[in-house]
């Protein structure tokens, strides 16, 4: 996914002279197509996010379109005031691309872990929050943040991630994705997911179907803005949601999904059962699946999951 | 004993505390001194400091069309010390960027005059507050004005206190690298942040060896007295370089109310007393 952004940056910039690359002392070798092409707009900065955030809110200001690329936790974390008041004050085009959503550098522990990005992101006013499913889908988004106006966070996974988008269902920036399309009127449950969780989800859906559980699954690679109608729509009509994010359960996905059933109003709120990341640090090293299935983000763990409150829903 | 501290520099300290104010920086004084009455509060040391630096920026320095604040042209000047805001709101206003009753709502729930300069502000760069801001976001501008092919230059005021953050340093490392001639940076050297004396709170000597080292181009010169001010500002700005240029200002916080001048107590007021006023309206008069 990673790689595919970067490639789709080098396609962006050939495209649209207004786009500059920034990395804060990526690998050897990042981009090099940019950087023999374009060197004028290819920028390998030091190990300093502020300084990084404030010269791509500088350049921003006068019209570039930066794409700004390190470690997640670093790019939200580590310069939190320069997003909030550089970029977010000012609602620059700036574009954060954060390598290693939630657990995917589980072995390098929980300073690189992003647990916690997409909560402190979706709070800052005009800044647009995604986390895409796999790679054929980042090259989507990244061909749609051209034009749009606002900062954007983008959220990486690892890469290698198995390809469940599709082109056919088209991509918008805040347009939730349906991903089971022959699941038509009422379910029994509703998942949503982002990120990589939607594949872990797609396929707990594929199981539960097969056990005659009517499931529908809104993929939401927009977090923010939320695409609160087709949420809406889908949540009327199910008589269980349950949210599926590699996040803490405090501020993310879940979260957004709560606030925007409960300032909605549904009449008679279906049950919401949030699945993602307890308030921990991980105490764990080993794999992102295996930190995932350890706080029943897998698919099993989903499918238990609903079992579960379809019982309490019974009882 | 902290005084003590303090790096020897070329120009006369107690001339700069001497230092008297000609008409026009009375003048400009006098609006800053409007928006604090009229707005009840007011960072008023901080201001104080720095009118001359930005009245010579805006007087002689700068290109700059007031009625074109946008003019793609223009040379952009950040005001990273932000709450030193007051000093800047006069000047624009005395320049016409906006009407000078504007100063008259300063902090009001319905003016565009905040405690700190905004975009919404014409003629203002940056929103800046948050210290340590500037330095950064100018490095983008003098980056994206060489990428542009634009011979805008890009001038910072920074205060004393304020290059204790990180991100100066960080950002001053990255000027060098480089190698920005269109970007000048000025630090407000009055020698007083908001808890007390630079050297008690945090001392950052020896600055311009510091500076030097990270690669700038420094000079220094008395930053209230107007001539001084025009040959260093102009010498840094204008004159074509191959690094960043640094010029330190030795100023007087609070300059031009007596009992403000190196008073801590004078950074920020909130209350104004019938005392604070009385002083304020002495030195109006």
């Amino acid at each position: 996914m990673r790689k595919r952004s970067l490639a789709m940056v080098y396609e962006l910039a050939k495209r649209d002279r207004r786009v500059v690359f920034i990395g804060s002392d990526l690998s050897p070798g990042t981009l090099p197509e940019l950087k023999r092409h374009c060197p004028e707009r290819y920028f390998m900065e030091g190990i300093a996010e502020a300084n990084v955030i404030g010269m791509a809110a500088g350049m921003a200001m006068e019209g570039l379109l930066p794409y700004v690329n390190t470690i997640a936790t670093f790019i939200t974390r580590r310069c939190y005031e320069q997003v909030a008041i550089d970029l977010c004050l000012h609602d620059l085009p700036v574009r954060l691309i954060g390598n290693g959503g939630g657990y995917v550098y589980a072995p390098l522990g929980p300073t690189h872990q992003a647990i916690e990005d997409i909560a402190i992101m979706r709070a800052l006013p005009n800044m647009t929050v995604t986390a895409v499913c796999d790679a054929d889908e980042i090259a989507r988004l990244m061909d749609a943040s051209l034009d749009w106006p606002h900062p954007i966070y983008i959220r990486l996974a690892k890469g290698g991630d198995p390809i469940i988008s599709r082109e056919e269902r088209g991509f918008a920036i805040g347009k939730a994705i349906n991903m089971i399309d022959d699941e038509r009127g009422r379910s029994d449950v509703l998942l949503i997911a982002t990120g990589v969780a939607t594949t872990q989800a797609l396929r707990a859906a594929e199981r539960l179907a097969a056990e005659g559980v009517r499931c529908r699954l809104l993929h939401l690679h927009t977090i923010k803005p939320l695409d609160r109608r087709a949420l809406l729509d889908a949540a009327s009509a199910t008589d269980l949601v349950v949210t599926v994010e590699e996040h803490s359960l405090i501020g993310g996905l879940g979260s957004a999904v709560i606030e925007a059933l409960v300032d909605e109003g549904l009449g008679g709120l279906p049950r919401v059962k949030r699945l993602g990341i307890p308030d921990k640090f991980a105490n764990h090293y080993g794999s992102q699946s295996a930190l995932m299935a350890h706080w029943g983000l897998d698919t099993a763990g989903i499918v238990r999951a609903v079992h579960d409150a379809r019982g309490g829903l019974r009882s | 004993m902290k005084e003590a501290m303090a790096f020897t520099y070329a120009t006369d300290l107690e001339r700069v505390k001497a230092q008297p104010l000609d008409e026009r920086s009375r003048y400009l004084r006098g609006l800053i001194f409007r928006a604090i009455e009229k707005g009840g509060r007011g960072h008023i040391g901080p201001a104080l400091s720095i009118v001359e630096i930005i009245r010579v920026l805006y007087d002689d320095i700068l290109r700059q069309r007031p009625a074109e604040p946008k003019w793609p042209g223009r040379d952009r000047f950040i005001l990273s010390k932000g709450h030193g805001c007051l000093a800047l709101y006069a000047v624009l206003a005395d320049k016409g960027y906006f009407p000078a009753q504007e100063l008259d709502r300063f902090c009001h729930f319905d003016g565009i005059l905040g405690g700190h300069p905004e975009v919404i502000v014409p003629g203002v760069e940056a929103c800046t507050g948050a210290l340590g801001h500037g330095l950064p976001v100018g490095i983008g501008m003098a980056l994206a004005a060489r990428i542009q092919g634009r011979d805008s230059r890009i001038v910072v005021l920074m205060g004393d206190g304020e290059i204790n953050e990180g991100s100066v340093w960080e950002a001053a490392a990255c000027a060098d690298k480089h190698g920005l001639g269109n970007l000048t940076a000025i630090i407000d050297y009055n020698r007083m942040q908001s808890a007390g004396s630079v050297y008690e709170i945090q001392n950052m000597e020896p600055l311009a060896d510091k500076w030097t080292s990270f690669g700038f181009q420094v000079s220094e010169c008395n930053g209230h007295d107007v001539e001084e001010l025009r040959a260093a500002l102009g010498a840094a700005v204008r004159q074509p370089a191959k690094r960043a240029r640094l010029v330190l200002c030795h100023t007087v916080k609070g300059k031009g109310i007596p009992s403000a001048e190196n008073n801590p107590s004078w950074h920020h007021k909130s209350d104004l007393t019938e005392e604070v006023r009385q002083a304020i309206r002495g030195a109006s008069g």
